[in-house]
């Protein structure tokens, strides 16, 4: 698993309480918004996401720059290094 | 049965508003998909619903994304009672609310004692108003959470809510407030009342009952009660009630555009109510606020008889009104709420609350007028405790 120091993201998204699959679904939508070179911040105090948020950036081809454990939660870094498509939803 | 029914019980439910009816048919039966299934016909519900929040998001000023669905305004003030308090507990393990709070604000309070919270509630004064000043006296460093409704559906009082909201925060704690009675009656806006956490319930407003929604400000921590799958982004799991919310959704369009006209209509009514009850039936006592109140809400108390006995009196003539407090009026015991504003018990057991709609006329509010004074009068005749 890999360590960083806290990171000055551009969008965080707060799931701290919120269940399992809500650590994969939320950051979704969020990274369609970004623009690529971004940094996504995911808090979670779910453990499945340790290994849950490295495997679904492999899958999806962006960079997972690592984690810094918090006060009860986890603070995860994403990198958008390559387009996504939109949500149906969220194109409306 | 009664040839003509005269309902002054708004505050308990309402009708179902004729376009809300019409709105939801479909969905029990021809569209009765679940929202969550990944195919075409539970995008479309989907839709519906993300229609519905855009609505009651639009009634109360906030963003669709602050709203969340629940079964009931008695869960969504669990919630945000519970949800904010177990989610910064390591901020503070103090919780204030105010003694005139509905039973699901003071329960979920003192549910919180048993798990090591500490409660208190704030005292109101004879008009049931929250004093800004009593409340800066109560916060502490360690206090999380104030919650006072923005009114009260018991004696109609509508609190100074931003104020109370600027002080709690200036303590760096939270402010919710139940809304349940006010939004519908009154605008009700929170961006303007400067609240974290909204309570607002589908039974006031014209919506079937089984939905109520929690207005969450953007960005604040809440930990869900109901756990499961995704549903309302994971804030509260539980197949959604897809007809209550779509209906909760078109009330709240349509109370939008009615509010302006309604209520100078319902304090006209109410006025008329109030001045002819005081004039006609004496020792009668108008409780709560008689100026900073809900315009369709009269409540009253009169001196030596028993609410329940004149409510069932008014029941046969057929005018159903409430004695106010649902709880303590099943378990006979005196209302807190009327105990909290300093009635002294022999008047507070004769309560009568009359709550009024859009929908109710003047020829109404004369037919109460000329039945409510003998009722009472034929009821102190038989009562041992009243002396001319």
């Amino acid at each position: 698993m890999k360590f960083v120091e806290k990171m000055q993201a551009d969008v965080t998204v707060d799931l701290v309480y919120r269940m399992c699959p809500m650590h994969l679904l939320e950051p979704e939508e969020f990274l369609k918004e970004l623009e690529v070179g971004q940094i996504l911040e995911i808090l979670t105090d779910y453990d499945g996401a340790l290994e849950d948020i490295p495997a679904w950036c492999a899958r999806k081809g962006q960079e997972f720059l690592g984690l810094k454990e918090d006060e009860g939660f986890f603070r995860f870094y994403i990198k958008k290094v390559r387009d996504t498509e939109k949500h149906p939803e969220l194109k409306k | 049965m009664k040839e003509r029914i005269i309902y002054l019980d708004h505050a308990a439910a309402t009708p179902v508003l004729p376009e809300v009816w019409e709105a939801i048919q479909p969905y029990f039966r021809d569209r009765f998909w679940n929202p969550s299934v990944v195919y075409d016909l539970g995008s479309e519900i989907r839709e519906k619903i993300e229609e519905a929040r855009a609505r009651v998001a639009d009634l109360i000023g906030a963003e669709a994304g602050e709203i969340i669905f629940t079964s009931c305004g008695a869960e969504a003030n669990n919630l945000a009672i519970k949800g904010l308090a177990l989610a910064h507990s390591q901020k503070g393990r103090r919780i204030l609310v105010s003694a005139i709070e509905h039973h699901s604000v003071l329960n979920s309070a003192r549910f919180l004692e048993r798990l090591g919270f500490e409660m208190a509630l704030i005292p109101v004064d004879e008009k049931g108003r929250v004093n800004p000043e009593t409340l800066q006296k109560m916060l502490t460093p360690d206090t999380v959470l104030v919650s006072v409704a923005h009114a009260s559906n018991e004696i109609g009082t509508i609190q100074d809510i931003r104020t109370l909201a600027e002080i709690a925060h200036a303590n760096g704690s939270f402010f919710h407030t139940d809304a349940v009675a006010s939004v519908g009656q009154i605008p009700v806006r929170v961006q303007e009342l400067g609240v974290d956490l909204l309570t607002l319930s589908g039974i006031s407003l014209g919506a079937p009952k089984g939905v109520g929604a929690l207005y969450l400000r953007k960005g604040l921590r809440i930990m869900p009660l109901i756990h499961g799958g995704i549903q309302e982004r994971g804030w509260r799991a539980g197949t959604e009630n897809v007809p209550g919310i779509i209906g909760l959704g078109v009330a709240a369009r349509i109370l939008k555009e009615r509010l302006p006209r309604k209520g100078p209509y319902l304090r006209r009514l109410r006025d008329r109510l109030v001045e002819g009850v005081l004039s006609r039936v004496p020792r009668t006592y108008y409780t709560g606020d008689p100026e900073r109140r809900l315009p369709g809400h009269a409540s009253f108390c009169f001196e030596g008889i028993e609410g329940e006995a004149l409510v069932f009196t008014l029941a046969a003539y057929g005018i159903y009104g409430n004695t106010g407090s649902a709880c303590a009026s099943k378990a006979l015991k005196t209302s807190p709420v009327l105990r909290a504003i300093g009635l002294p018990e022999v008047v507070a057991q004769g309560s009568l609350v009359l709550t009024l709609e859009e929908w109710n006329t003047e020829e109404e509010i004369e037919r109460v007028l000329e039945v409510l004074p003998q009722a009472v009068a034929r009821l102190r005749a038989m009562s041992p405790i009243w002396k001319e």
